[in-house]
């Protein structure tokens, strides 16, 4: 990736910290409610535990935040670098029947993307409070990967045909 | 035009969310055209009551129920027409219109034409997933011609519908193409489309996962429009016959002045038509 990410101040990133995890919160509850709706508990389950956890990163954005004047910004004038918040989740990868092993395929993704970014930003920005920070923030997305492949490796791999259904709620006759 | 965003807004996309669950299939673009929406009268500092979304019949036209705004979800492909009549009895509020390109195109492919040529000022987003999904997958009129399927095989072999350009032609003031795998990108259309005056169309290439998993590719094949927005319509006009359905972004934005009722043509309330019909 050699897309330049220009970062102008810590409050100019921690705005992009709160939009990122934020976004992550809600992908997830929206995903939960989607398996809710189609009686997949497991996963719904799952992905319930994933917004959590992003609602308990989102707090520790605030706190980190407080006192300082946080820019508004435009959804599509954050700095991301294909225009998508790094640490959402895809909603395009899913299935009604997508087990927690896929959720967390889909969680890895993401976290993978958001240690990506910080990674970058650290790459490029010279000595300082925004590389400071960033740095910070890359070691903790690096945790949130490692521990997703830890809990990854307990999970069984989906068997072939997970994703086939006897009796599919939609049917061409 | 440059999108003109609140500098800091009361109103976050999630605001706009109601208590009711989408049921569409996960995976499908309507789930972020959803957030899009959200994301953009979030930005316009638009509060949930100034806001009215209208729909017709079908998948993408159950978005009135799932956001908090007020919400009228009416009759298949007459969506425009009730809009029209919302937006000129109140004009202090912000009008969308939601649906498909089955309900926009083809159940209501007359209104859609006179809601392009009246240019009351309201924004049109329309999901065009190029298949019936909620009547389990029959061809629509933005259909390729060999679509093969269960429903249809080998193809329709019909040349499909190109909404942009009849919008175009028709006389609507604002037209756009969006990809629902790029929300941001979609918020920002919708932005700009609402804060055009005027009749101003969005198509939402929004792939169903379902019925058209190739559409999964579409993700691939789309790019930004490689020309700047246009207010002429003789250059807008050659860039859409042209067009491949792929461009994204404002692809034409014009000048024309939105109907509106004058003051003087509003003249019957209840009593005086109860007189009319006096015997």
């Amino acid at each position: 990736m050699n897309t330049r990410i220009d970062i102008g101040s810590v409050a100019d990133l921690l705005a992009h910290v709160k939009a990122m995890e934020t976004e992550a919160m809600e992908g997830y509850q929206d995903l939960a409610e989607q398996m809710e709706v189609h009686h997949n508990s497991e996963t719904a389950d799952l992905f319930r535990k994933m917004a959590h956890v992003e609602s308990l990163h989102v707090k520790k954005v605030l706190e980190r935040a407080e006192g300082v004047d946080l820019p508004h910004i435009p959804p599509w004038e954050y700095k991301w670098v294909d225009g998508e918040a790094p640490e959402a989740v895809s909603n395009e990868q899913t299935h009604y029947l997508m087990t927690p092993y896929h959720a967390l395929q889909l969680a890895l993704r993401a976290e993978t993307r958001a240690l990506d970014f910080f990674t970058q930003i650290v790459a490029q920005c010279e000595p300082g409070d925004i590389r400071d920070l960033a740095s910070e923030l890359r070691d903790e997305e690096q945790e949130h990967v490692e521990l997703i492949k830890t809990w990854l490796a307990k999970l069984p791999e989906p068997d072939d045909g997970w994703d086939e259904d006897p009796d599919p709620p939609m049917l061409q006759e | 035009m440059s999108v003109n965003s609140a500098t800091t807004s009361a109103f976050s996309a999630r605001d706009y969310k109601s208590d009711v669950k989408p049921v569409w299939c996960p995976g499908c673009g309507d789930y972020t055209v959803l957030s899009a929406i959200g994301k953009a009268l979030a930005e316009l500092a638009l509060a949930p009551e100034e806001v009215a979304v209208i729909s017709g019949i079908g998948c993408s036209s159950r978005i009135p129920a799932y956001l908090n705004t007020y919400g009228f979800h009416g009759v298949h492909g007459r969506s425009t027409a009730l809009a029209t009549g919302l937006k000129l009895s109140r004009p202090d509020l912000t009008v969308l219109v939601t649906g498909g390109d089955g309900d926009g195109f083809s159940i209501g492919g007359n209104h859609f034409l006179h809601a392009c040529r009246r240019n009351v000022d309201l924004t049109y987003i329309v999901m065009d997933n190029r298949v019936y999904g909620m009547t389990k997958g029959q061809p629509s009129p933005t259909t390729e011609p060999d679509w093969d399927s269960a429903l249809s095989p080998g193809g329709t072999g019909l040349r499909p519908f190109n909404p942009l350009v009849i919008a175009l032609a028709s006389g609507a003031n604002f037209i756009a193409r969006g990809f629902s795998g790029d929300p941001n990108g979609t918020a920002k259309l919708i932005t700009e489309a609402i804060q055009t005056p005027g009749f101003s169309f969005v198509e939402v290439l929004s792939p169903c996962v379902t019925f058209r998993p190739d559409q999964r590719d579409w993700k691939k094949i789309v790019r930004p429009a490689p020309v700047d927005p246009t207010e002429d319509i003789g250059q807008a006009a050659r860039r859409l016959m042209t067009d491949d359905g792929f461009n994204l972004g404002v692809l034409y934005s014009g000048k024309r002045k939105p109907y509106a009722l004058t003051k003087h043509e509003v003249t019957s309330d209840m009593t005086n038509l109860e007189q009319q019909f006096a015997i």
